[in-house]
């Protein structure tokens, strides 16, 4: 299954960022065992000149991590013709259920390479530096991460043989066992209660954050943040999607992302995932905070605030739009 | 908004320093755009050809039972039928008379098919359908090649090489031209003359099922009650088609990898060979203020300038070989030599999904070998560049 255009570029891709996140790291050791802010030799020099390497590089990595989620999403779209009785991506996943690791390692990758580049930021905005070492212990921290992508995407792909039964989404996401069908089956009406009222808390806590500014609500916020995740991808299963396609069964997530529903996933995860980053980020700063950037950190977590609050409420109303606005019912 | 203005002015820059070094960079879009070109040549093609044998097959029915004498294809006796008929689940079953033609004055192969309840629904017609003995209904390409139209006759020679002749009294569209783009369509009796069909037999069977999820059920039923039939589903064919075409594109793409690895090799040359102006330049730049973020600023947009423009122009390159053009270069290769497509164009699909499987392939190497490189050149000293 290795010959296929989709696979043959994200494994090239994902062996190029690994080689480049290694670099990286190799340096950012050096890094950690060497850096002395307050020394004038030519090494601290030549260390202090890295540091804007390796923040390019990682900020490539960014990108390449967001970029590979979606090729992932679409390269298991692609291969679902195939299998016999797959009708999306879920369809290839199941194929090989390594697939659904490799999808979760990459949504994990895209969060962490995030707050590694919100952390660098806040970083070089000082002249001194002051989250040098615990920036590059987070970026060794990453790169296990990375090599197991490549191992479980390597594994999912060799793995998958053509014409293999599975079970579609329809079958996935409507009966017998599983998580995701646990999931599906979520009755609406209580599923809805618990989305709105997580978005509401959410809000809440934020909220009080951005007004109090202590330390305790940022930890709330951040935590809440990650509920918020979970709650919304459980709800996109159970119910906001079947009121994007309008057919009370079909609960697939990722058919959203297609053109046939106007592309509407990409504004969905888009705004979910930049909500819920910049709800956790605050929640980190309040971690690594140091004494000589204070000022710097409260002034981005300000920031990261509002823009998790504004994301989340886009997310909420595009997600709600069809279940106010579409005559489709669910009773 | 300052720092908009910031950005923009070091693009500015970065796009006026390219075109002040147009001979060193120009090689480069050369070569990224060439590989673009070949790249996405082999993506839309085989996308694109897959979509109209999907399309293609749609229409096909579900399932198409053969009989197989000595591991070949060979005539089918209609009493299959009878038996096939009893199964649950079957709604209809249908004889299918077909064959190839292979017309000398014209040195080409035309595909000939007795008319049945299955075939018409072909659709886009002008004029009707044989209905009597001694009509055809004839697809455009052969209309063409035997400059035919309704009224004339055409005239073909049977396996006994004696010439019949039949009225054209209807010619398919050249919209539904992939379907009937070589077709002869006569009436049942009229085709089994011309091939010396015995009578009781047919070339396949067409099975119509109630439930499409029953189809391979039935599938396997026919193939243990008579063994000597090779059940066809459409969804076995789609397979087919779709891991052929993954494979051989895929197969395609590997090939180019070396031809990649070669490129990134030219980039990083490029990258890393400043010539000493180049480096005056960027010590001069330091020196009156530009900090080592800058310079990497500048080296990025450059880097963006340079793929974004080659990978544009590769990918519509790319485009107009595969769409415009039909691939030329390509056809023979991905087709395989046995031709299964009739000539046509092919129907212009792109989407975001082959757009970002380039990108992965071309951009992303490039971006990695070039960012060492100017970071080598951004981290220069002004004083010991300046001085030389």
């Amino acid at each position: 299954m290795i010959l296929h255009p989709g696979v043959i570029s994200l494994l090239v891709g994902s062996i190029v960022a690994l080689s480049m996140l290694l670099y990286a790291s190799g340096m950012g050791v050096r890094i950690i065992s060497r850096w002395d802010i307050n020394s004038t030799s030519s090494e601290q020099l030549s260390l202090e000149r890295k540091t804007c390497l390796i923040s390019t590089i990682m900020n490539y990595a960014l990108g390449f991590y967001i970029l590979s989620l979606f090729l992932f999403v679409y390269t298991a779209d692609d291969l679902h013709m195939l299998f016999v009785g797959a009708m999306c991506a879920t369809g290839s996943f199941n194929a090989n259920p390594v697939g659904w690791k490799v999808l979760y390692l990459k949504i994990l990758l895209f969060f962490l390479t995030s707050i590694w580049i919100a952390i660098n930021r806040v970083d070089q905005r000082s002249e001194e530096y002051p989250l040098v070492k615990t920036k590059y212990t987070i970026l060794l921290f990453i790169i296990p991460f990375a090599m197991f992508d490549i191992h479980l995407q390597f594994r999912y792909f060799m793995g998958l043989r053509p014409n293999i039964i599975v079970s579609c989404c329809g079958a996935l996401f409507n009966e017998g066992g599983g998580v995701a069908s646990g999931l599906s089956s979520l009755p609406e009406g209580p599923m809805r209660w618990v989305f709105y009222i997580t978005v509401t808390l959410f809000l809440l806590v934020a909220g009080l954050s951005l007004v109090f500014e202590r330390p305790i609500l940022r930890y709330i916020h951040g935590t809440s943040s990650v509920m918020v995740f979970f709650v919304s991808i459980v709800s996109i299963i159970s119910f906001i999607s079947i009121h994007f396609y309008e057919i009370p069964t079909h609960h697939c997530p990722f058919d959203l992302l297609q053109g046939d529903y106007h592309y509407v996933g990409y504004a969905i995860y888009t705004t979910l995932f930049g909500g819920v980053l910049s709800g956790i980020i605050p929640a980190i700063f309040e971690i690594i905070k140091r004494d000589s950037i204070e000022d710097t950190i409260r002034e981005a977590q300000k920031r990261y605030t509002i823009g998790s609050i504004i994301l989340i409420i886009i997310f909420t109303l595009i997600s709600s739009w069809p279940i106010l606005f579409s005559g489709f019912r669910v009773s | 908004m300052d720092q908009m203005i910031r950005h923009s002015k070091i693009l500015d820059f970065a796009i006026m320093s390219i075109f002040r070094r147009r001979l060193k960079n120009l090689s480069i879009v050369i070569v990224f755009t060439l590989l673009t070109a070949i790249l996405s040549s082999i993506l839309f093609f085989t996308h694109s050809f897959k979509m109209e044998a999907v399309g293609l097959l749609a229409d096909a029915p579900e399932l198409i039972v053969q009989r197989v004498s000595g591991g070949r294809h060979a005539l089918i006796a209609e009493d299959y039928m009878e038996v096939i008929r009893g199964f649950y689940g079957v709604s209809d079953v249908i004889p299918r008379y077909w064959g190839y033609y292979f017309d000398r004055a014209t040195d080409s192969n035309y595909t000939v098919m007795g008319i049945n309840r299955a075939v018409s629904g072909l659709g886009l017609l002008r004029g009707r359908l044989p209905s009597q003995e001694g009509e055809c209904a004839l697809g455009s390409g052969v209309a063409e090649v035997k400059h035919l139209d309704i009224g004339k006759r055409l005239y073909l020679l049977d396996s006994r090489r004696r010439v019949r002749s039949y009225r054209v009294v209807g010619i398919f569209d050249t919209l539904s031209r992939l379907l009937t783009n070589d077709l002869i369509l006569l009436t049942e009796d009229d085709i089994k003359e011309l091939f010396d069909i015995p009578s009781g037999m047919a070339t396949d069977i067409v099975v119509a099922v109630n439930n499409e999820l029953e189809v391979p059920y039935i599938a396997g039923k026919i193939k243990t009650t008579l063994p000597d039939t090779r059940p066809i589903m459409r969804s076995e064919i789609l397979q087919t088609y779709e891991t052929l075409f993954g494979w051989r594109s895929g197969m395609m793409l590997s090939m180019f990898l070396s031809s990649l690895v070669a490129f990134s090799i030219l980039a990083w040359d490029k990258a890393t060979g400043l010539s000493a102006e180049e480096r005056r330049e960027i010590g001069i730049l330091k020196a009156v203020g530009w900090e080592t973020s800058d310079i990497l600023e500048l080296k990025f947009w450059e880097g963006l300038v340079i793929s974004l423009t080659s990978f544009l122009t590769g990918t519509i390159i790319g485009y107009v070989h595969v769409f415009f053009l039909g691939a030329p270069l390509l056809s023979p290769v991905l087709k395989g030599w046995s031709v299964l497509f009739p000539s046509f164009d092919l129907i212009p699909y792109i989407n975001p999904y082959q757009i970002i499987t380039l990108f992965f392939l071309i951009v992303i190497p490039y971006i990695a070998v070039t960012i060492i490189p100017s970071w080598r050149a951004a981290i220069m000293d002004p004083d010991e560049v300046i001085r030389g």
